[in-house]
């Protein structure tokens, strides 16, 4: 109970006075702070969203083409029977059209590596095509086949044929050594002049390249041997002995010498890059690879396999079958067990549950298994499906059925909400001509209900697609070469592990293949999202 | 084989529909109008009472036949075969007669196992034909004594209408069953891993190397069970998180209800919901691909050595994954304010900011901490992102630029790839998986708790 007349009066405020001014201008500068906040964490949220899908974008997209060599190969009947053909020698064919195409190595070892072109797969694929086409053998046959992982990214230009030899330290130790005018060129080669004191006990044990080294260390205290010892040639000590040799005067003095530069260091000192071949390939494979690309055998047509193929060891082969089969089946049995039981248990929440401690126990339970770590789920599915009622490890069943537990929840309150949104009027009317409670929401409610109902369950299931550790944890992440193996019993992998395997994996190829396979996922999730949207808009009602 | 037993009982509830709705129709001699209930309603009785106690009894003898098999298999075995042997070495004897009745001979297995196995193949013969029989009789005896009831009096809509509730209670129960499964399976094999790790030293050990010697004369580390720098892991990587989302969540929040247009705030909205939609493991391969190597040549510029999976890479993605949600949480919370407050407010002069900063925020805070629990046990319990990104060694560092590990990280690769139940390693585990059960549950009940009773307030 304030007294009115004991109100402080404040004199009037002179709203035109420069301090209110600046009070009101540092008011608004607050307020378009907040704004410009607002705006730069949008634009970050929005930002990281579009790196995550380029990058995503970027490293995938090559995956989706796959480079081909069109070779052609000659059945030869000795190598391959017609009454066997499964047991042909179909490695010296695939060998024998290869080496018909490019300059003829000549050691078993450079033999080897140019076969390492292909695919290792390369006598398989051959020998699929044979035994589906039988009467081939004898014929000449074209085929496109796979090549290796490392001429793959070649051809796509992801990994650069000739690397840079010297590094960044490498250049700078020797652009100190120009600057200081030790680097000195007679007729178009780079020697290091340098001061050298020629131990005698080094001379004695023949160590000229401990000389050599030692005098350079002298101009360069500071970098370290592997960094500069590599700047001098591989005849550079044998210039210090020719020196002592023709002069044994000079043992036990300081002299200069002129060293020989090492060959990228001469290409360095002319002004040029030095740039030596990408160690991943050797000179044989590149001329090799050269040729086929030079008669156009090679080309990179769009890569089928990716989503033909099922695992494989070998990037160039791998493909998303098995994973895609495994999702499949996993989903399937998550909707199967997810769909009815979600339906009927919030069809008894909403409409027939009486209001006591048993149905508020369901409720809590409902919201917060909505909100449990989905390793919890895992380890779940681990100690009750695999260890209590000893399920088979790794299998669909068992991955369905802990992805439904997960997936529960949200078809439930999905349901529910669409249940409510149904209106009291069209209960009214049918149990106004005598339906029973449970005639008016199996034949009224539910059915108007229904693409409400769809729409959360698609939306569960786009997260069950997409839940990783449940999976893992049940040892849904098996190797799986071929699809037809494969079923709801049988060990799997799923799209989400797949990736999850694959990002694990070494070879360089799989970074590549990991972002196609999450494109593939991200593919999946969107047309499921899609599928809901459209959905919602087509049966969408206003009462 | 369970398949076509289910499949089987499916055809006979089929079956014995059609026939109790012929019979119905029949007893009233085809006048429809005379019957209590119409025909199919008793069609559906006499196929609920077929097929429901059959698919329960498959249920039960599945579960049990297992056991009891074993069981039986143990008595049968010659006195004095399983003396001395622990629960693993019989573990193992019962595997090696179930491979070698499987046809998988490794070696040369002693005679008893041979008998053994030759016994366990003839017992699961049987059990499954008694099985087989049993259902049948289920089945049959369901049918027989329904059929009888049927006649034109029989209210068989009403015994319809109570299986149904039945079944849906049923249903709705399940989500009981989960939580109990998820507490008793957590808790049993918890207390295992605590009748041989103390709970002293899993909750107050420095030292966390789990690698113990699995076959004897094995190298490793001793096996040291103390939890703390794995949960100290979880607090820094989540920490980590959530001063990236808090931030960008709430500041977005605040422009997208207060200054956003309506058509921006429609464009924008899906697009920040896309980011919670993106399945982790594509934020942990995000992480690996594109974050660590960046923020690694970011330390190398300004000299700092960043390690390629540092805490901080993996929380920055995770923090990155959790804008969405205390954006939605922080934007229900301000909308939720009443316009009486906001209007309260523009008429004392003030302007919008100080109105968002000085009003609307201090009135949806309870629902905005309340959203900010919930991303921290989202953060706590986020899985993929951390098994990708972070480390596997646990350190107890607050150093955000080496690499921690955390409770979930431990939980999946000490159980990846092993199945054995019997040894401390996998059991921790599971006593890990507890500790973060209750601690996600208890920031989940607090934060449902505040943003209940903060939005009742309102209404």
């Amino acid at each position: 109970m304030s007294d009115v007349s004991t109100i402080d009066r404040r004199a009037a405020l002179d709203w035109a006075s420069p301090q209110a001014k600046k009070r009101i201008r540092r008011r608004y500068a607050a307020d378009r702070r907040l704004q410009a906040y607002g705006i730069i964490a949008i634009g970050l949220a929005v930002g990281l969203l579009g790196i995550l899908v380029t990058s995503l974008v970027a490293t995938g997209a090559p995956a989706f083409l796959q480079t081909k060599v069109n070779l052609e190969i000659y059945v030869d009947p000795s190598k391959v029977d017609p009454k066997d053909p499964a047991k042909g020698n179909f490695r010296a064919i695939v060998r024998d059209a290869l080496f018909a195409q490019v300059p003829a190595p000549e050691t078993d070892k450079q033999k080897t590596e140019v076969t390492k072109i292909l695919t290792s797969d390369a006598a398989y694929i051959v020998r699929d095509y044979v035994l589906a086409h039988p009467e081939t053998i004898g014929q000449r046959i074209t085929i496109p086949i796979a090549v290796s992982d490392p001429f793959d990214q070649l051809y796509k230009g992801v990994i650069p044929r000739e690397v840079e030899a010297l590094n960044w330290t490498q250049e700078r130790t020797f652009d100190r050594l120009q600057n200081r005018g030790v680097v000195v060129t007679h007729d178009g080669k780079a020697y290091l002049k340098l001061d050298a004191y020629i131990d005698p006990a080094k001379v004695e044990s023949g160590d000229f390249t401990g000389i050599a080294h030692e005098s350079l260390r002298a101009y360069l205290p500071d970098v370290s041997g592997t960094e500069m010892f590599g700047m001098l040639a591989d005849d550079a000590p044998d210039a210090i002995k020719g020196r002592v040799e023709t002069d044994p005067g000079v043992v036990g003095k300081t002299i200069q010498v002129e060293l020989p530069v090492s060959e990228p260091y001469q290409t360095l000192a002319k002004g040029e890059t030095p740039m030596v071949l990408n160690q991943r390939f050797s000179p044989e494979q590149i001329e090799a690879f050269d040729a086929l690309v030079a008669k156009g055998l090679v080309s990179s047509p769009f890569n089928w396999e990716l989503f033909l193929n099922a695992d494989s060891r070998f990037p160039e082969r791998a493909g998303l079958a098995g994973a895609i089969t495994g999702s499949f089946y996993a989903l399937l049995v998550c909707f199967l067990l997810s769909f009815p039981i979600g339906i009927s248990a919030a069809v008894y929440l909403e409409e027939f549950a009486p209001k006591n401690r048993l149905t508020d126990l369901i409720e809590v339970n409902i919201n917060n298994l909505a909100a449990v770590p989905s390793v919890v789920f895992g380890l779940l599915g681990l100690a009750v499906f695999l260890g209590f009622f000893g399920l088979p490890r790794s299998a669909p069943l068992v991955g369905g059925m802990v992805l439904s537990l997960m997936t529960l929840p949200t078809i439930i309150i999905a349901t529910r909400a669409a249940l409510k949104a149904v209106p009291p009027s069209i209960r009214e009317a049918a149990l106004g001509i005598g339906a029973s409670k449970h005639q008016v929401i199996l034949h009224h409610v539910l059915p108007l209900a229904m693409p409400g109902i769809l729409t959360g369950t698609i939306i569960g299931m786009a997260q069950a697609l997409g839940e990783t550790a449940p999976l893992l944890l049940i040892g849904m992440n098996a190797f799986i070469p071929s699809v037809e193996s494969m079923g709801v019993l049988e060990p799997a992998t799923a799209l989400p592990t797949q990736i999850f395997s694959w990002a694990d994996s070494p070879e360089r190829g799989f970074v590549s293949r990991t972002s196609a396979a999450i494109l593939v996922l991200l593919g999946f999730l969107v047309m499921m999202n899609m599928a809901a949207v459209a959905l919602r808009h087509m049966f969408e009602r206003k009462w | 084989m369970i398949g076509y037993i289910l499949l089987a009982i499916l055809a006979l509830a089929l079956i014995s529909y059609v026939i109790g709705r012929y019979r119905a129709v029949a007893s009233v001699g085809g006048r429809q109008y005379e019957l209590h209930s119409r025909p199919s309603y008793h069609g559906t009785f006499v196929a609920a009472w077929v097929g429901i106690p059959a698919v329960l009894l498959v249920l039960v003898w599945i579960t049990l036949q297992g056991p009891v098999i074993d069981r039986l298999l143990l008595w049968s075995l010659p006195l004095g075969t399983t003396d001395g042997m622990d629960q693993g070495q019989i573990g193992l004897l019962l595997s090696e007669i179930k491979s070698v009745a499987a046809g998988n001979i490794f070696g040369e297995p002693s005679l008893v196992v041979e008998d053994a196995a030759e016994r366990y193949l003839r017992w699961q013969t049987i059990a499954r034909s008694a099985m087989v029989v049993a259902v049948l009789c289920v089945a049959l005896l369901g049918f027989v004594l329904t059929n009888a009831r049927i006649s034109p009096t029989f209210r068989a809509r009403h015994g319809t209408e109570r299986v149904l509730t039945g079944l849906m209670i049923a249903c709705s129960l399940i989500a009981i069953l989960t939580t109990l499964g998820i507490v008793l399976s957590l808790l049993i094999e918890a207390l295992r891993f605590f009748e041989r790790v103390s709970p002293l030293e899993f909750f107050f050990g420095l030292n966390w190397e789990p690698q113990i010697p699995i076959r004897e004369g094995q190298v490793t580390a001793g096996g040291s069970f103390g939890a703390i720098p794995v949960f100290a892991g979880t607090l820094l990587i989540s920490f980590i998180a959530m001063l990236v989302a808090v931030p960008i969540g709430l500041y977005s929040a605040i422009y997208l209800t207060e200054y956003a247009h309506p058509r921006l705030r429609a464009t924008i909205k899906p697009i920040m919901e896309l980011l919670a939609g993106i399945p982790t493991v594509v934020y942990g391969f995000f992480a690996v691909l594109t974050v660590a190597p960046a923020v690694r040549s970011f330390g190398e510029t300004v000299g700092i050595p960043i390690a390629p999976n540092s805490a901080f890479a993996a929380g920055a993605v995770m923090g990155i994954m959790i804008i969405p949600f205390i954006s939605s949480f922080s934007d229900d919370a301000i909308a939720a304010v009443p316009q009486s407050m906001r209007d309260g407010s523009y008429a004392m002069g003030a302007t919008k900011g100080e109105t968002i900063t000085k009003v609307l925020l201090p009135a949806a805070l309870p629902g905005i901490m309340g959203g900010i629990l919930l991303a921290v046990s989202r953060a706590i319990g986020e899985t993929m992102i951390v098994v990708m990104a972070a480390g596997i060694i646990a350190t107890l560092t607050a150093n955000p630029f080496e690499p921690v590990t955390t409770v979930t990280v431990q939980i999946v690769t000490l159980l990846i790839g092993d199945q054995e139940f019997d040894n401390p390693k996998t059991l921790a585990a599971f006593a890990l998986g507890l500790v973060l059960f209750v601690v996600t549950l208890i920031l989940n009940v607090i934060a449902l708790h505040i943003v209940r009773k903060y939005r009742e307030k309102y209404e």
